[in-house]
């Protein structure tokens, strides 16, 4: 199999992430719990050539539809992403990701003194900055490295 | 999460500040008068860090104005030694009293307990988070000594953890303020704050030295830098010498420049300034009593 034929063949239903920010691939894994144990096919390309973007990383996991939780993670780190559901080898829906006014339960807070680290019946809640999120609870504002506190399981 | 409870200094609009401290002036003239102005109302005191003043002003307001308060002793003989949660507490503590004052080391212990309880909340201070209380009497006490507008105000000292320093910033943002935040590079305010005071419109003037800028502040704040901030004993002096005031740093002041200070110092001021005019830190911490009558009273009239 060609190089080529490998980027574009085509999974009989699952979810293609393309136009994924090059470099964010493997947070994007990250982001769907994805670890090589989980038993899912999942096909990875970094640093493919794309008209729009210069370069861009794929993601393809096989029989698997994303929750709007784990849509809403990517769109922190990938905003540019698009997500095309595909059935029977054809793009059934495709979706623009749109930052959310805040993400719930999703990110843990880098703030070892906040509140939500603690054994408190409290969810992790984030408002979404233009470039960043800012933990409702502390107040911290996180910037950089948005994957390492990705909390879904 | 009821309108009532005072969380942060930022939930405070101009006219907010203004009536509490237009009400604590009633009181300050007179505390003696109101004993019979909130007579049964329960004031419960949860305070998970230790804060004898700050707990015996909450005390004392509550009582000048004919109420008492209940607290849960300290934490070590309390059920939070047993594991209990901080929310689960503040659920039970409610069920005694009218109105509840937090104080707690984590920061956001507060906006959290608030979602949990239905009698009106204070903030005591939570973590290097807010002390909005705290803000009020300093508000009251730059109002009395130098006015809230047309005021150029330096505040020194450790402004990365120092919870005073950011209630009083985002206060401030309300009035006619020039804040110049001075500070040790390692110290200075976190990108938070920066944030809040930026998106409000706020100019933030950050400066290491406070020679830069002492001749034109009518009001200094200066607050405690701790030593367990520091890895290195050594470091920590050299910071703490170069953040003190004494006569001599004055020298360069105006003369109607007034000290301040949330007390406890260690030797940020030296006592030699305490006997001059500019000392305000003590009637500072006098005022913390009018100033919680003034918020008691207020969260109070609602429970009849
Ligand atoms: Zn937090």
């Amino acid at each position: 199999m060609s190089d080529h034929q490998l980027r574009v063949s085509k999974i009989p239903r699952g979810t293609v992430i393309d136009h994924i920010r090059a470099g964010q691939a493997l947070n994007v894994l990250a982001i769907l719990g994805i670890d090589g144990e989980s038993g899912e096919t999942v096909s990875v390309g970094m640093n493919v050539p794309s008209d729009r973007m210069g370069h861009k990383d794929i993601v393809k996991v096989e029989d698997r539809e994303l929750s709007q939780d784990e849509v809403d993670v990517l769109s922190l780190i990938a905003p540019e992403a698009t997500i095309n559901i595909i059935r029977e080898y054809e793009v059934a829906e495709k979706q623009y990701l749109e930052r959310p006014e805040r993400v719930v339960g999703v990110l843990s807070c880098p703030n070892h003194n906040c509140i939500t680290n603690e054994n408190e019946p409290v969810e992790t809640e984030f408002d979404v900055l233009d470039d960043g999120v800012r933990c409702e609870y502390c107040e911290t504002i996180v910037r950089e490295d948005l994957a390492d506190h990705i909390a879904v399981e | 999460m009821r309108d009532d409870h005072l969380i942060t200094a930022k939930q405070l609009s101009r006219e907010d500040v203004e009536s509490v401290l237009d009400r604590a002036a009633e009181f300050d003239a007179d505390p003696a008068a109101f004993g019979d102005r909130h007579e049964d109302a329960i004031l419960g005191l949860l305070f998970f860090e230790p804060s004898t003043r700050t707990k015996m002003s909450f005390e004392t307001a509550i009582k000048r104005l004919g109420g008492d308060a209940v607290d849960m002793g300290t934490v070590e003989s309390s059920s939070v030694k047993k594991g209990e949660s901080l929310a689960d507490t503040a659920r039970v503590i409610e069920g005694y009293a009218d109105a509840l004052v937090l104080r707690h080391p984590s920061q956001g212990a507060a906006k959290m307990v608030g979602e949990f309880v239905d009698v009106p909340l204070l903030n005591a201070g939570d973590g290097a988070g807010h002390h909005p209380t705290q803000t009020l009497l300093d508000l009251y006490t730059i109002r009395e000594n130098a006015g809230l507008d047309d005021l150029t105000i330096g505040i020194m000292g450790d402004l990365k953890y120092g919870r005073t320093v950011h209630s009083l910033a985002h206060a401030l943002t309300n009035f006619d303020a020039d804040q110049h935040f001075i500070s040790p590079e390692s110290l200075k305010l976190p990108r938070s704050v920066r944030y809040d005071l930026h998106e409000s419109g706020a100019m933030v003037r950050e400066h290491t030295e406070l020679d830069d800028i002492l001749p034109s502040l009518d009001v200094l704040y200066v607050t405690r830098i701790q030593r367990e901030r520091f890895p290195d004993e050594n470091e920590y002096q050299e910071i703490a010498g170069e953040y003190g005031i004494d006569l001599e740093t004055l020298e360069s002041a105006k003369d109607d420049l007034t000290v301040m200070h949330p007390l406890p110092r260690v030797d940020e001021i030296a006592p030699e300034v305490d006997d001059t005019d500019y000392a305000t830190y003590f009637e500072q911490a006098h005022n913390g009593v009018p100033v919680r009558m003034a918020l008691l009273d207020q969260l109070l009239e609602g429970r009849q």
